[in-house]
């Protein structure tokens, strides 16, 4: 590709691979993201490029692989354009008939997403209400553009917001657009990036600014920003870059965890390219903008997703949080005003140009203006990315998009904000999501993750989850989240194992007000979140453990009991199934478990087709 | 690997954790030979070092197997039994979680998300991703891996 | 100057002073672990939390590292404050009760029980021996490593140091080695009356897995010919 030099080359470029367009031809569109790819999308796509070879095929049908779209329960899917058509749960077997079909502009009928509600087939993706439902004005992309290719993100008005930008002769006209907006950081705090731009933009000339792109996404059960990451990689880049000119950087670095491979693989690659064709590096497009992005991966700690970590570990040292003040903007990285933004926020910075504020700001509601993209995930049926104004309800989000629970037994509460979060019960779905109504309620908002739980999930389980995964990410510099964490853990444990007393109860409240209080980072200020708000709405849970030694969720090992029931066939699945021989029974007959043997594993449970496996 | 820039990490001594990972990689581990080299190599004290190296789950002091299971530990995956997953892989291969057994074939660790949580529980052998992972998917793979087969073939069991 | 409150009284200190600074000057009492003068302040012990602000934004911040900011609002010893003292305090107990240090400072506040389950940990991480180490002596022959419940303080690779020096001073500033209780129900003792002057390590037979970085010295080799 030959270096833009000027912004003239760049918007000949864009009238080139405009008129190069042919959006008549059907497009097959494959998410091949981390989930895609763990659903046997690389298959698909094999199975699909051999067909539109072997059926002489080019010219009329194309394949497009992108990152994910969002619809992860029935991935591998595709998506056929221009008509809009999709097909769920695609199997290699079915693949090829699709591509043909496709290439005669029909549809096979037979292979179309069916509603659960209604039983009947539909065929647009934009009329499914797992779809219909959203505002995806970021995910939406991911369809679009193909990830390894900066060509096809041009092609898709990608870089022409940075166009707008460099033709505005003040560079601060980008600050109060941002600031006029209303974009609040998406990572969680909240906080506004205009002002946080502003800020940094006026911090004293000295030698260099840094502009950083969180993308260490720790949040167990948040993936939004993977799917930016890996299937828009050059939406982040022009956001820094665009952030670059208003606030006067010189350096971007993205850091971003090594345990998503191919987010590492896209950005680096999108990140050669743009150097290659001259939009990072010295004198960007000739308006003396020099900026450039350095990646940097995380080595596996939660911790460094909080900023003053952050900082360190990209200064190669281990990631303990410092206090603040000073804070990053005034002293970062090197001791250089810094400024960090998460993922999502910078993907909405091009989106915020090339719309304009006031039409960004018109979605949303007055404190939260944007979109906001949540995981939902858990025991919820149409697991995947959900992209939704701010201020919906948790309801609608559950319900309306996410089709309700999964299995038989009832939402009984969602999961936000991560570790640093808390547990809403169902009762409360009514709340709008954004980042101040769920405070009252005792949790967050947070960076979206959204963990849906039912009848089946212990609440003294789900608060002994996060403390075992606190106490193990804690930096452990501070007393009281290291011990706190320890401490607290210790006793759900004792109380999940039945070996709990109301006393306990009381320290836990009276141990997590202290860990809040005197920590000094997030992590340890937050790390009692799951634990509060479980004992403020699931208190009965907690009582039931401890005075009754019962688990009412039959979660709890140490509290409940395998047994077989009269729906024994006698196939003695299970007995070869269990792992500690500890089922007995003659063929045809009822088989018993024996206590003793039992670890309670499940695979017996698993293993049997007649529902006879009772846990009590 | 990692393209740095002029005025980036250079200046912050940033390096570090990217020079570990690379010999991580390349080595499996970090031995002590290794870590005492990059203190002189870098001019850190040999303590930096080792505590940077001891501070990050994704560095191993010990020298890992010729494969390595990762399971997600989510709180996705959790709630959807990861836990009775991680229990039938130590089941399965003899050893704890990040553990490795004798014959130096295999290590077993856990990972705090994987990202991949619409399709949990999750286990990643070698890169090779397994999604909606059962107890009874667990041993097909394991067997696989002891029978040697180099490419598992990947399980979807839904 | 920096012009602050503390407990209701208006204090006056040189800019880049530490609350800690500006309340000892003041005469306010605030117990202290992980610090020491002459040594950097590193805010791991949060004992000398204080409370700072008004109303909803009040919160609580350790004294060691806060910076003195103009009209600051202070108070050493508020309800929160307290109560915070008071639980640390109580986990202190929990993990090393042997420590006549720590079971002082619990008298002092009133602390005679705790509720959690005894362990008998002879490191509270405070860090005073690693600054020492690299501070005072700049030999920075210890360090932390990993974090979380498994963080800990030891030579890299827990053999002998090439930087040690052998001076002993990470031992003599250890708050829980530097004086050890030696009742013989360690777990019921929390008093102020016996006083052990000798280091820990020449009494005989009582502390075999004693935490030791200088490998040998000559107090084991003391130890050794008696």
């Amino acid at each position: 590709m030959k270096r833009l030099n000027s912004l003239d080359d760049l918007r000949a470029l864009q009238a080139e691979l405009a008129a190069r367009g042919e959006p008549e031809v059907p497009t097959i569109v494959i998410p091949a993201g981390t989930c895609g790819q763990a659903s046997g999308a690389d298959e698909i796509v094999r199975v699909m490029r051999q067909a539109i070879e072997s059926d002489s095929l080019e010219g009329k049908a194309r394949l497009r692989v992108t990152g994910c779209h969002g619809f992860c329960q029935m991935e591998p899917s595709v998506l056929v354009e221009p008509e809009g058509t999709f097909y769920p749960r695609v199997t290699p077997e079915t693949a090829a008939r699709i591509v043909k079909a496709a290439a005669r502009g029909e549809a096979a009928e037979d292979l179309l997403f069916v509603d659960p509600s209604t039983g009947l087939p539909i065929r647009y993706q934009n009329e499914i209400p797992f779809f219909s439902r959203q505002v995806r004005s970021i995910l939406s992309r991911n369809e679009k553009i193909d990830p390894l290719s900066i060509e096809s993100y041009i092609e898709n008005d990608g870089y022409a917001p940075l166009l707008t930008v460099l033709e505005k002769k003040n560079p601060r006209w980008v600050v109060d657009e941002v600031k006029a907006s209303g974009l609040r950081g998406r990572g969680g705090a909240g906080f506004s990036t205009g002002l946080k731009w502003e800020m940094l933009a006026d911090q004293p000339n000295g030698t260099g600014r840094f502009l950083v792109c969180n993308a260490d996404e720790g949040d167990p059960g948040a993936y939004m920003d993977r799917s930016v990451l890996e299937g828009n990689p050059h939406s982040i880049i022009e956001g820094m870059v665009i952030g670059a000119r208003g606030t006067g950087s010189t350096q971007g670095i993205i850091y971003v965890r090594n345990e998503y491979p191919l987010a590492i693989k896209h950005l680096t690659s999108a990140v050669e390219q743009a150097r290659e064709l001259g939009l990072l590096g010295e004198n960007i497009l000739g308006t003396g903008l020099s900026f450039d992005i350095d990646l940097v991966h995380g080595a596996g700690a939660f911790v460094c997703g909080e900023e003053t970590a952050l900082i360190r570990s990209i200064e190669g040292k281990m990631g303990e949080p410092r206090q603040r003040p000073p804070f990053p903007i005034q002293k970062g990285i090197g001791g250089k005003p810094t400024a960090i933004n998460n993922v999502e926020t910078w993907a909405n910075i091009p989106l915020i140009i090339g719309k304009g504020a006031p039409d960004f700001e018109k979605v949303g509601t007055k404190g939260s203006s944007g979109t906001k993209i949540f995981s939902l995930v858990g025991k919820i049926r149409n697991t995947g990315l959900v992209e939704v104004p701010m201020g919906i309800t948790i309801e609608e989000i559950i319900y309306g998009i996410g089709g309700g629970p999964s299995g038989d037994a009832g939402i009984k509460a969602v999961q936000t904000g991560g570790p640093s979060g808390g547990c809403i019960p169902v009762e409360r779905f009514d709340l709008p999501v954004d980042y101040d109504s769920l405070s009252e309620a005792g949790s967050i908002m947070g960076s979206g993750g959204m963990i849906v739980m039912d009848e089946k999930t212990c609440m003294v389980d789900v608060a002994k989850y996060f403390m075992n995964f606190l106490k193990d990410e804690s930096c452990g510099k501070c007393y009281t989240c290291r011990k706190g964490t320890q401490r607290m853990h210790e006793i759900l444990e004792d109380i999940s194992g039945g070996k709990g007393t109301l006393e306990q109860l009381d320290l836990l409240e009276e141990l997590s007000g202290v860990v809040k209080d005197t920590t000094m980072c997030g992590l340890g200020q937050t790390a009692p979140n799951p634990v509060l708000s479980t004992l403020r709405y699931f208190r009965d849970e907690y009582l039931e453990h401890i005075e009754n030694r019962r688990c009412p969720a039959a979660v709890c090992k140490d509290l409940i009991v395998y047994s077989i029931n009269d729906n024994c066939t006698g196939c003695r699945a299970c007995v070869k199934a269990c792992p500690q021989d500890a089922i007995t029974g003659e063929k045809k007959s009822r088989h018993t478990i024996d206590g003793a043997k039992c670890i309670k594993c499940g695979a017996c449970r698993s293993a049997c087709r007649f529902e006879a496996v009772e846990v009590v | 690997m990692i393209q740095k820039t002029k005025h980036g990490l250079s200046q912050t001594n940033g390096s570090l954790i990217a020079m570990l990972e690379e010999i991580q990689a390349e080595d499996g581990y970090l031995s002590e030979e290794a870590l005492r080299s990059v203190a002189e190599r870098t001019g850190r004290s040999l303590v930096d070092v080792y505590g940077v190296a001891t501070f990050y789950r994704s560095f191993s002091l010990k020298p890992r197997g010729r494969h390595l299971i990762c399971a997600c530990l989510g709180t996705a995956c959790h709630v959807r039994g990861a836990p009775g997953i991680v229990e039938e892989l130590e089941r399965c291969l003899g050893v704890k979680a990040g553990e490795t057994t004798s014959d130096g074939e295999f290590t077993l660790e856990t990972v705090n998300c994987l990202g991949a949580c619409a399709l949990g529980p999750i286990i990643v052998v070698d890169g090779r991703y397994f999604s909606n992972v059962d107890q009874a998917g667990v041993k097909d793979i394991v067997a696989k891996l002891h029978a040697g087969s180099e490419q598992v073939k990947e399980t979807l069991v839904s | 100057m920096i012009n602050l409150t503390i407990n209701g009284s208006n204090v006056s200190v040189e800019e880049g002073s530490t609350l800690l600074e500006a309340a000892n000057f003041m005469g306010f009492p605030i117990p202290t672990l992980c610090h020491m003068d002459g040594l950097s302040s590193y805010g791991a012990c949060r004992l000398c939390v204080v409370e700072i602000g008004e109303g909803t934004r009040a919160r609580l911040v350790s004294s060691c590292t806060y910076p003195a900011e103009e009209g600051l609002k202070v108070r050493t010893a508020s309800s929160r404050v307290v109560r915070a003292r008071k639980m640390i305090l109580e986990l202190l107990l929990a993990s090393c009760p042997q420590s006549k240090t720590i079971q002082d400072l619990a008298a002092a506040h009133g602390v005679r029980q705790q509720r959690f389950r005894q362990e008998h940990e002879d490191c509270i991480l405070c860090g005073l021996c690693v600054r020492v180490c690299e501070e005072q002596m700049m030999a920075k022959a210890i360090g932390f490593r990993s974090r979380g419940e498994e963080r800990s303080i030891g030579t890299p690779f827990d053999v002998r140091s090439d930087e040690c020096r052998l001076c002993g001073a990470c031992m003599y500033v250890c708050p829980t080695c530097r004086l050890r209780c030696t009742y013989n129900e360690p777990d019921n003792a929390i008093c102020g009356g016996c006083e052990n002057l000798s280091p820990p390590c020449l009494a005989e037979g009582k502390f075999e897995d004693m935490m030791c970085y200088m490998d040998p010295c000559v107090a084991c080799e003391i130890r050794e010919d008696t």
